[in-house]
């Protein structure tokens, strides 16, 4: 029966090979397959970027006509005193979060990469909030710091402390965020720490331990340099995704007290979503494209002179 | 020799002193929502191990004021379709750029990887313009085909491609012997190997689109077609401090992911440090 089969499928790719047509051929295949991958780049990405360019160059508001109107958006941008606000609390954020989020999560990945009982409890603790979304997590937190009825401040209280008004304090606020976003994601940090620490090659720490270092200086001189790409590429993705933070800033703070925890993406979805600001909109999206960008950029080049081994 | 297990046992205490401490930070909010999901709205500033009057009322005044399975149900068949969607165009396409000869297969791989340095963010307002002219504004099409055909869906191509390198040769030389169409050694060979990187991509593609709420903020208006973490964060501006009920509805839209999660953690640990770490 299989012999079958394989005579009547031979015949017509022959004679579809003689007439060397492209339809049904390997290339007409290939570009059949990632067609609608690549419209969906044209049209959900390459055409809407070169579009927001030309959006930032017009007044475009929600009625009315665009009309084109030079470099203004970012002569109002350079003056706008609130958008040097957002930008310095987003560097803010992201200066906060990423060491917090990095060190923590390394240093959970080395006491959890141990084999000791209990480990599987505490890794599934850690990950919870990774899974949960951000909005349920802001909302939790919101309460947790919640003047009165929060958690932080019952149990402050219960030791005879007064707590503040965490999120409508001008000084604490966004550390708050801070605190709240590095705990939402520490647990992803984690886990790419601790496959990466299970790559490490057992036999380099017998040959150090033979060569008589001791457990810090095998982390130094082992464990760091064969774990450098993946810390790389977790401070990449950790820096980027700090630079994009919105969620939580939406359901606890909503930018205040004032302008306290405002950010970029917050300050864009405002003027976009809020104000109809089409056009200012999207010079301060393009302003958080160069900041991206420029991250990757600096990260890519150090990668070249840091990153042990790479190739 | 006595020292050394001195110093073992202060190792330990102190190892499970900061595994615990920092456990605790994770699950107390956990704790904290379920306990003020219970409570009486006049107890919420009291301290109450077990709530009293134990509230369970506070879930039926979330069903009854709010069309809560519909925001389940849009969350539901969204994340479903984006994931079926991801999986299928991403590894019809990771299957070609890894498998196919093709003019310019590189170049296009290129301009698809260069598009995950776009935040979405940036080119939300043109896209927002687009969805409008053609009347998708206030539909769940934008909440489908963005990520579909966005930079998640770029992803899921990187990470198909990745895997079918690793494919031998040989196994699709052997099918093309037997005459079948690249379709069939894609859809009969290819994808049932990938099984592994299929799951993966399951379980963050599925999870990325439940908790999705940029996109569904800008897209919907209408309440029947709101999504739950959109939903939940509007509900935080109606009730405002009503917290018994905010939490109530938090439990709701969070426990039945949780509960899959602990039934499937291992895959979704791995998926992620797979995905992540490539």
């Amino acid at each position: 029966m299989e012999s079958n089969v394989q005579t009547e499928k031979v015949l017509p790719t022959k004679g579809i090979k003689r007439r060397k047509k492209f339809i049904g051929s390997e290339s007409f295949y290939g570009y059949l397959f990632v067609s609608p991958m690549v419209i969906g780049f044209l049209l959900i990405m390459f055409f809407p970027l070169v579009y927001s360019i030309y959006m930032s160059l017009t007044d475009w508001q929600l009625l009315g006509d665009p009309n084109f109107i030079g470099t203004e958006n970012y002569q109002r941008l350079v003056n706008d005193p609130d958008f040097w606000v957002v930008l310095k609390n987003t560097l803010i954020f992201a200066a906060g979060l990423v060491p917090i989020n990095i060190l923590i999560a390394l240093m959970l990945a080395l006491l959890l990469q141990r084999n000791l009982p209990g480990i599987g409890f505490f890794r599934t603790a850690i990950f919870i909030p990774v899974m949960t979304s951000i909005v349920v997590w802001s909302i939790i937190w919101k309460y947790m710091f919640g003047t009165e009825e929060g958690f932080i401040n019952q149990v402050l209280a219960a030791i005879g402390i007064d707590g503040p008004a965490w999120l409508y304090d001008p000084d604490l606020a966004l550390g708050a965020v801070i605190v709240v976003s590095a705990l939402k994601n520490v647990g992803l940090n984690m886990v790419l720490f601790l496959a990466a620490l299970q790559q490490v090659d057992k036999n380099l720490y017998e040959a150090s331990y033979l060569d008589g270092a001791n457990k810090v200086k095998q982390f130094w001189h082992v464990t760091l340099p064969m774990i450098t790409p993946t810390v790389f590429l977790t401070l990449i993705l950790t820096v980027i995704g700090s630079m994009k933070v919105f969620g939580q800033i939406y359901v606890m703070t909503n930018g205040g007290p004032g302008n306290h925890t405002k950010v970029l993406v917050y300050y864009i979805w405002e003027n976009a979503f809020k104000l109809f600001d089409f056009g200012y909109a999207s010079a301060i999206a393009l302003v958080l494209f160069v900041i991206i960008l420029f991250f990757t950029i600096i990260q890519w080049s150090a990668r070249k002179r840091w990153v042990f081994h790479e190739e | 020799m006595k020292n050394k297990n001195k110093n073992g046992i202060f190792t330990k205490v102190l190892f499970y002193g900061v595994l615990s401490l920092i456990s605790l930070i994770m699950i107390v909010p956990f704790l904290w929502m379920i306990n003020t999901s219970f409570k009486d709205s006049t107890k919420i500033f009291i301290f109450q191990l077990i709530p009293n009057p134990f509230k369970w009322e506070n879930y039926l005044q979330v069903l009854e004021s709010t069309p809560f399975h519909l925001f389940y149900f849009n969350s539901l068949y969204i994340a479903i379709l984006v994931t079926v969607g991801t999986i299928f165009l991403g590894s019809l396409a990771g299957y070609a750029f890894a498998k196919l000869t093709f003019k310019g297969s590189s170049f296009l791989f290129l301009c698809l990887l260069s598009t995950m340095m776009i935040p979405v963010e940036v080119i939300t307002i043109p896209l927002f313009l687009f969805m409008r002219d053609l009347g998708l504004i206030n539909t769940h099409v934008p909440l489908i085909a963005i990520p579909i055909l966005g930079p998640a869906g770029v992803f899921g191509v990187f990470v198909m491609r990745q895997f079918f390198l690793l494919v031998p040769k040989e196994l699709e030389e052997a099918a093309k012997l037997d005459g079948c169409s690249y379709f069939r050694i894609y859809w009969n060979i290819m994808l049932p190997l990938a099984k592994p990187a299929v799951a993966t991509l399951t379980i963050f593609t599925f999870l990325t689109s439940w908790n999705e709420f940029y996109e569904p903020l800008i897209y919907i208006n209408s309440k029947e077609l709101m999504t739950l973490p959109l939903a939940l964060a509007l509900f935080t501006d109606e009730v405002g401090t009503k917290w018994e009920l905010l939490m109530s509805a938090s439990v709701m839209a969070t426990v039945p992911l949780l509960i899959i999660f602990f039934f499937a953690q291992k895959q979704f640990i791995e998926g992620v440090a797979m995905t992540g770490g490539k």
